[in-house]
């Protein structure tokens, strides 16, 4: 029996006018037509029942104050359950299996696994994560720096601006956009973006050299090919898959502003931009947020793009657009077949760092996004 | 509108009021195209002269940053002097979110048509049909296929659905119908492990179920780490589905007598299905191209293994993985067919998934209202 909660479900029985005048009662009926109701029975659920005098006047008697449950609901409830706690147990196991694997060489390390930045674990060296942290973070705001504005216009488009045909069309290619494997990126960032890309690398260089991040420190001056396998092209080609999650919860967030203050602001003579900055924006900000960091999130533990992308690089630097970079992800892909079973522990560890991370970013966002949007269930 | 209104307040015989023309929101007018038409053009000559007469730079792209810079600075100014200063926002507003959207879509196309156009030469009907056995690095492009690789990840990523997407939509209908203790918990869990980067639940197979457990690299072990990265993905889509089931109808099932059972099996179960659908398809199509689990786990091979429990097995995504990393010009372009095969795939699920879903719960497809017709239903 569905139970609201705080209230105790009571059935009652009542006049055959009261179900027939309720849509969802006929649902039902059409549904269960192999069986058939059998009685005309309706349940009033919920807080308001036991006191809602307008119910109890329609209603002839009480037949059951109390849920009987048949063995079937039995079954089925053990079944429900156990999966349920299969999946938990399997998640519990994943996270527990990586804590304990990954200790073994955390104790080794000691602190110096935050503050090494070469990784030599089977050679008996030090090992850290002090260079490919900051690598992969470099990788994941580069990517949130393209994806974010991108994605919030996108986003903007499609529940503001697009028509309606377009709308339609445009929430697909999104949805496809998010359903393109990360290898495909991976390739085509490799084979058409790079080559073309490298000289808006070197164009930036040249031009902006005083940004830190652009600053290119090179003997031979800057020539091309000093800047494929960078911070900034992986960079980019991460933020593609970045886009479509975002774009997502911007999407759900903006769609659910208020009409009443949206047709409010448009009589009293806003423009569409003035309806977007005073009501859709204000009201959507949780979900430009929470989406952002989803987005982080994702470009952090990405894998394959990456490790096709990068020439591995161990010594941490400012510069995001010359040759060498990192990820925790890609190290991991790039390392484990070469790795005895304390390479692979040390490897945990990293991955258990990565998750960290993403875990806590994942449950800011998820916070964020849920605090911005009423998520009860939906009510005929 | 106006008429009317002019009509009544005649009659009423009391003072008139003068009415102004009704704004039309949504009007073009002959200004805006011709504002918008100039600011192209001299946009053009301008970043025209810039480009080829002032600065000593070329290339196509900074052609059209600098023409698009030109454009929207001229075209607002002309606004802002025929407008005013909010029509002008308004409209630099419009371009930006506009040109946004379009940005989005452009990538897209520009990857699948890419792989189109470096997959199809070598394409031929044998790559579904034949392995890689009496290839050699060097032989043609064209000979030989990657059916070894279709059908493992064929069996990977079936082996995985049929572990995670059981399991995934049971304990989604005991997080959104039966409810318990291990409501809360459950939820936060299953959120954070699909924060998992996908290498991780690779990393997490080849130490538990390789190394601890003893067993060899399969395409079960593939599988398994593909099943490890669906399963919380299908709970956390299919709970999304079955609470956009309405409480109404649970409580009419419920209220006509059916167990709990009942409700869940024909009418929540029924009425989400469709969404169901979508969400596991759409995760398929996710599935099916991750990369990263499967280099740790099914160890790759080059000849036939439809057997996912022994031996080594390979995957699409790890056969173009490997296979673009070669120096010989064969194999990469075997890699980029096999690509083409992966998005061809992920593109046909895509469809399908949204051929049976992309509507609500309420929204009957015209096939299905014929068929409710036909039993007198609707």
């Amino acid at each position: 029996m569905l139970t609201l909660e705080g209230a105790e479900p009571f059935i009652y029985r009542t006049h055959g006018a009261l179900v027939a005048n309720s849509p969802s009662v006929h649902y039902c009926a059409n549904l269960m037509s192999a069986r058939g109701p059998r009685k005309y029975v309706v349940s009033v659920v919920g807080q308001s029942a036991p006191s809602d005098l307008a119910h109890r006047s329609v209603l002839d008697e009480v037949v059951h104050p109390v849920v009987r449950r048949s063995g079937v609901d039995r079954i089925f409830r053990s079944v429900a359950t156990s999966s349920a706690v299969i999946t938990f147990i399997l998640m519990g196991l994943i996270g527990g299996f990586l804590l304990v694997k990954g200790y073994d060489a955390l104790k080794v390390a000691g602190w110096g696994f935050l503050t090494d930045s070469e990784w030599a674990p089977d050679q008996g060296g030090k090992f850290g994560i002090a260079a490919i942290l900051p690598f992969t973070i470099q990788i994941a705001v580069v990517a949130l720096f393209i994806a974010v504005p991108v994605a919030l216009s996108t986003a903007l488009f499609i529940t503001e601006y697009a028509p309606r045909k377009m709308r339609r069309l445009l929430t697909a290619m999104i949805d496809l956009l998010a359903a393109v494997p990360s290898l495909i990126y991976g390739l085509w960032g490799l084979f058409f973006l790079q080559p073309r890309l490298i000289t808006l690398s070197k164009w930036m260089a040249d031009h902006l050299g005083w940004i830190p991040f652009f600053h290119v420190d090179d003997q031979y001056g800057t020539s091309l090919g000093i800047f494929p396998s960078s911070t900034f092209v992986s960079g980019v080609i991460v933020s593609l898959m970045v886009i479509p999650i975002c774009t997502a919860v911007m999407r759900e967030v903006f769609s659910q502003a208020p009409p009443g203050e949206r047709e409010g602001a448009m009589a009293l003579g806003g423009t569409r931009w003035g309806v977007v900055r005073d009501v859709v924006l204000p009201f959507g900000r949780g979900g430009i947020i929470g989406g952002s960091m989803l987005g982080l999130g994702r470009a952090l533990g990405e894998t394959i793009a990456v490790t096709l992308i990068i020439s591995p690089a161990f010594t941490a630097k400012w510069s995001i657009l010359d040759q060498g970079s990192n990820s925790i992800a890609a190290l991991i892909a790039l390392k484990f077949s070469e790795s005895s079973t304390f390479g692979i522990s040390a490897l945990m560890a990293a991955g258990l760092a990565l998750f960290i991370i993403t875990l806590l970013v994942n449950a800011a966002a998820s916070t964020v996004v849920s605090n911005s949007r009423s998520g009860s269930s939906t009510e005929i | 509108m106006t008429m009317t209104l002019n009509t009544t307040l005649d009659d009423s015989g009391e003072d008139k009021i003068d009415t102004e023309e009704r704004i039309k929101i949504r009007d073009i007018e002959i200004v805006d195209v011709i504002v918008m038409t100039g600011s192209a053009i001299s946009a053009l000559a301008l970043s025209y002269f810039f480009f080829q007469i002032l600065l000593p730079v070329s290339g196509a792209l900074g052609f059209l940053v600098c023409w698009y810079v030109f454009f929207n600075i001229i075209s607002t100014v002309a606004i802002w002097e025929l407008r005013g200063a909010v029509k002008a926002k308004d409209h630099l507003a419009r371009t930006f979110i506009w040109t946004g959207g379009m940005i989005a879509v452009v990538p897209l196309i520009l990857v699948l048509g890419y792989v189109i156009s470096k997959g199809y030469h070598s394409l031929r009907p044998q790559f579904f049909t034949q392995d890689q056995k009496f290839v050699g690095a060097l032989s043609d492009a064209t000979e030989g296929g990657g059916a070894h690789a279709i059908i493992g990840t064929l069996e990977q990523v079936g082996i995985a659905s049929l572990i995670s997407v059981p399991l995934g939509i049971t304990t989604a209908v005991y997080l959104n119908e039966v409810k318990g203790r291990l409501t809360k918990p459950l939820r936060m869990i299953i959120d954070a492990m699909s924060a998992v980067p996908s290498i991780v639940a690779g990393l997490f197979i080849y130490a538990a179920w390789i190394l601890a457990l003893g067993n060899q690299q399969t395409g079960l072990a593939g599988s398994l780490a593909l099943a490890v990265l669906f399963l919380p993905t299908v709970t956390r889509t299919s709970e999304v589905v079955l609470r956009l089931v309405p409480g109404g109808l649970r409580e009419a099932s419920l209220a006509l007598g059916g167990t709990e059972w009942r409700t869940t099996s024909r009418v929540v179960l029924p009425t989400a299905k469709s969404g169901l659908v979508t969400a596991v398809i759409l995760g398929v199509a996710r599935v099916i191209g991750e990369t990263a689990p499967l280099i740790l786990t099914v160890g790759g091979a080059f000849v036939m293994n439809a057997n996912p429990l022994s031996g080594k097995q390979d995957a699409l995504p790890y056969f173009v993985f490997r296979l673009i990393r070669f120096p010989q010009e064969a194999q990469v372009q075997r890699a980029w067919t096999g690509a083409l095969v992966l998005v061809i795939l992920v593109l046909v699920l895509f469809v399908i998934a949204r051929a049976i879903g992309g509507r609500g719960p309420d929204n009957i497809s015209r096939l299905k209202k014929r068929r409710l017709k036909r039993k007198g239903l609707a």
